[in-house]
């Protein structure tokens, strides 16, 4: 391939699957797969994805300069496959969770310990070729913490808030953090075994529901996958209304957080109104798709439902209420100093772990990197519509309240663009069958960042095997970084400020 | 601040009516809902919410009583952040095999009087993720359910009108 990248030269020393689209995919041999490690490592390239088989290991990789994505595949004959996270601490814990599920060994990995697999299950490797007993499993092992005056302050999983379940394990000195180990996958479903031989639509349903405040990027890049896969075109006016849903998602999602984040330093009244412009988004997108969250409103090959004939006049009502009541609330944020005392230089997240990890979303964005799958490596309609993708480089919890005000305003203009250029025409394609074994790969930014779903469809149009990325996976390790030496106090405000999610990374 | 809080007083409230109590709910609970116990809690309960292995998409519409159009609180319901302080556990998922004990132990360490209302379809028996190794399957399947709600997720007036019988019962 001469595309100018140079991750697609060094695949191009494997051997390229037919049948694998939009990007390519090579299987590898072990030096190759060491190599590509290597170029992890030195930052050639970032992390997209890791994911399993019952024969094989599959890395997901993203080249920045050249804007291009490529997916490296390793048989693992003998059940071992050369560790990732050894060489490159991003890879860690999606290497753990390959083993927990698939039971491949990664040699000389630094870390055994099981990470979804919490000796609850009834077989031990669910997604193994054979299924093995359950496996009886130690009591988790905590990284050791040593040093004077240290107390530990074990959280979780039922958390206070009305909030998703996980454990986190604070070691403190005094009032300050000195080390959080968070310990996942309390709501771990199984997504990826109920995937394997389900019709498209049932995977739709169950990939629209891995993380329901992203159910729309969810769908679409689920959906992307189907249509890569199949080579279906999408009529245009299915993609404007799919944007259309995407954007209202990001809205609804931003407006909670700004809210959440300020009430989480004890300022209620911005939640109470940003509560009010959520609501209202969720109302707006009832109306249009019948739908407050637009679950399922997305299907491969198209849209669920056309745009309702109220829609348009609910959206437009809207966006006037967004353009009167969101430049208060900023102004009101931006104004109250004990706010900004509580926010400001807070939950700072090195901008040179965020490269490494090549952690998305607003986390990203506010630490320096500029990612934004919409742009590059892009899909319809955005490259028609007039967007800026907020940078900000302070990286702590007031760049994050901040990229999400821009991005509310972004996503304000996003609508009045798909609102007036919204084409005319079908919404839905018939997915096309070949009767042959194809694989796809998508890649969609979320409100949260981007989501990543790799599939392969069987002869008959059923999925063999899918498996969906959430950006919370390159997320959370970051905020056991942003958390040290803040006080105890302030970890709802960094958490917050995240926003990872528990049922996107568990699974 | 000050401007907005002027603005805020001067506005008609955006609260909703309250609904009326769901009929199904009602029945479902008519022969749960101890006498002795109603009267011992009278028209104030506090809610503990679990989230037992659901998607996030319930809990979004459980945060959303508490916006200024549904404004659980009028009616005597609000959340607490501890089990000991409850007498509702609102309980969201499938039940996965690792939220399991921690469901039973919020279950133990909540007081006697006490209800539990399983929240969508999940909650029912599973729904989407019924079948999977990973999922016990219905909230019923760990611990008695007195009401049910039914949606994925249900929207807030749904909540409510659950919510509503539960106390129209007292």
């Amino acid at each position: 391939m001469s595309d100018g990248s140079r991750l697609h030269a060094a695949l191009a020393a494997g051997e390229f699957v037919g049948g694998h689209r939009p990007w390519p995919r090579a299987r590898v041999t072990p030096e190759l797969w060491r190599e590509l490690i290597q170029g992890l490592a030195g930052g050639a390239w970032s992390l997209l994805g890791f994911w399993g088989e019952p024969d094989a290991v599959h890395l997901g990789l993203w080249e920045e300069s050249s804007g291009t994505v490529g997916v490296a595949s390793l048989s693992c004959q003998d059940g071992q496959f050369p560790s990732v996270g050894r060489r490159h601490p991003p890879a860690q814990r999606l290497e753990r969770a390959i083993v927990d599920l698939f039971g491949l060994q990664a040699t000389d990995a630094p870390d055994h310990r099981p990470w979804l697999d919490h000796g609850r299950w009834p077989l031990a490797y669910p997604l193994a070729e054979t299924n093995a007993r359950a496996r009886p499993l130690p009591p988790y092992a905590f990284l050791p913490v040593e040093g004077e005056s240290l107390h530990q302050i074990p959280v979780g999983p039922v958390h206070a808030g009305i909030i998703e379940p996980g454990h986190f394990r604070f070691t403190a000195n005094g009032e300050a953090v000195v080390r959080l180990e968070q310990r996942l996958g309390y709501v771990h479903k199984g997504i990826e075994s109920l995937l394997r031989g389900a019709s498209v639509e049932r995977a739709a349903r169950l990939v629209g529901r891995v993380s329901g405040d992203s159910t729309v990027a969810y769908g679409l890049a689920f959906a992307r996958a189907v249509e890569a896969a199949t080579e279906t075109e999408v009529p245009e006016r299915a993609h404007w209304l799919r944007a259309l849903m995407a954007e209202l998602e990001r809205l609804a999602n931003h407006c909670g957080d700004i809210g959440a984040i300020c009430n989480d330093a004890a300022f209620a009244l911005m939640l109470a109104h940003c509560g009010v412009l959520r609501e209202k988004v969720l109302r707006a997108s009832a109306v249009c798709f019948g739908h407050r969250l637009m679950m399922d409103g997305i299907v491969p090959g198209g849209v669920s439902g056309d745009l309702a004939v109220e829609g348009e006049k609910a959206l437009r009502e809207l966006l006037a209420e967004f353009r009167r009541r969101f430049p208060p609330l900023i102004d009101l944020y931006d104004n109250t100093a004990s706010l900004q005392d509580r926010t400001v230089a807070t939950g700072f997240t090195r901008p040179a772990l965020i490269k490494q990890f090549g952690c998305g979303g607003v986390i990203g964005r506010a630490g320096g990197r500029a990612f934004d799958a919409r742009r590059q490596p892009g899909y319809p309609p955005y490259d028609r519509l007039e967007f800026e993708t907020p940078v900000l480089g302070d990286s702590d919890v007031n760049a994050r309240v901040w990229i999400r005000i821009r991005e509310v305003e972004q996503s304000l203009r996003l609508i009045d663009q798909i609102l007036d250029g919204l084409p005319a025409g079908p919404t839905r394609a018939e997915l096309s069958q070949s009767g042959e074994t194809r694989e796809g790969v998508a890649l969609v930014e979320g409100f949260r960042g981007d989501v990543l779903v790799w599939l392969r469809l069987n002869a008959g149009g059923e999925v063999a095997r899918c498996h969906p990325r959430d950006p919370s996976w390159f997320q959370w390790p970051l905020l056991e970084a942003a958390i040290e030496n803040n006080i105890v106090a302030d970890f709802p405000l960094c958490n917050k400020s995240f926003n990872c999610s528990y049922s996107g990374h568990d699974l | 601040m000050r401007k907005l809080l002027l603005q805020s007083l001067l506005q008609v409230p955006l609260t909703v009516p309250a609904p009326a109590p769901s009929e199904a709910a009602l029945a479902e609970l008519a022969s749960k809902v101890d006498r002795a116990a109603r009267r011992r809690l009278g028209r104030s309960l506090s809610i503990r919410e679990v989230d037992a292995g659901s998607c996030n998409g319930c809990e979004l519409e459980i945060h959303a009583l508490n916006n200024a159009f549904y404004d659980l609180e009028r009616f005597g319901f609000h959340f607490v952040a501890s089990p000991r302080h409850a007498d509702v556990l609102l309980v969201t998922g499938p039940v996965t095999a690792n939220m399991r004990e921690g469901l039973e132990r919020t279950y133990q360490a909540t007081p006697d009087p006490k209800w539990v209302v399983a929240v969508g379809d999940c909650g029912r028996d599973g729904g989407v993720f019924a079948g999977s190794y990973a999922c016990v399957g219905g909230v019923s399947a760990v611990i008695p359910v007195d009401l049910h709600i039914a949606g994925c997720p249900p929207d807030p007036l749904r909540l409510l009108q659950g919510l509503l019988a539960l106390l129209q019962t007292a």
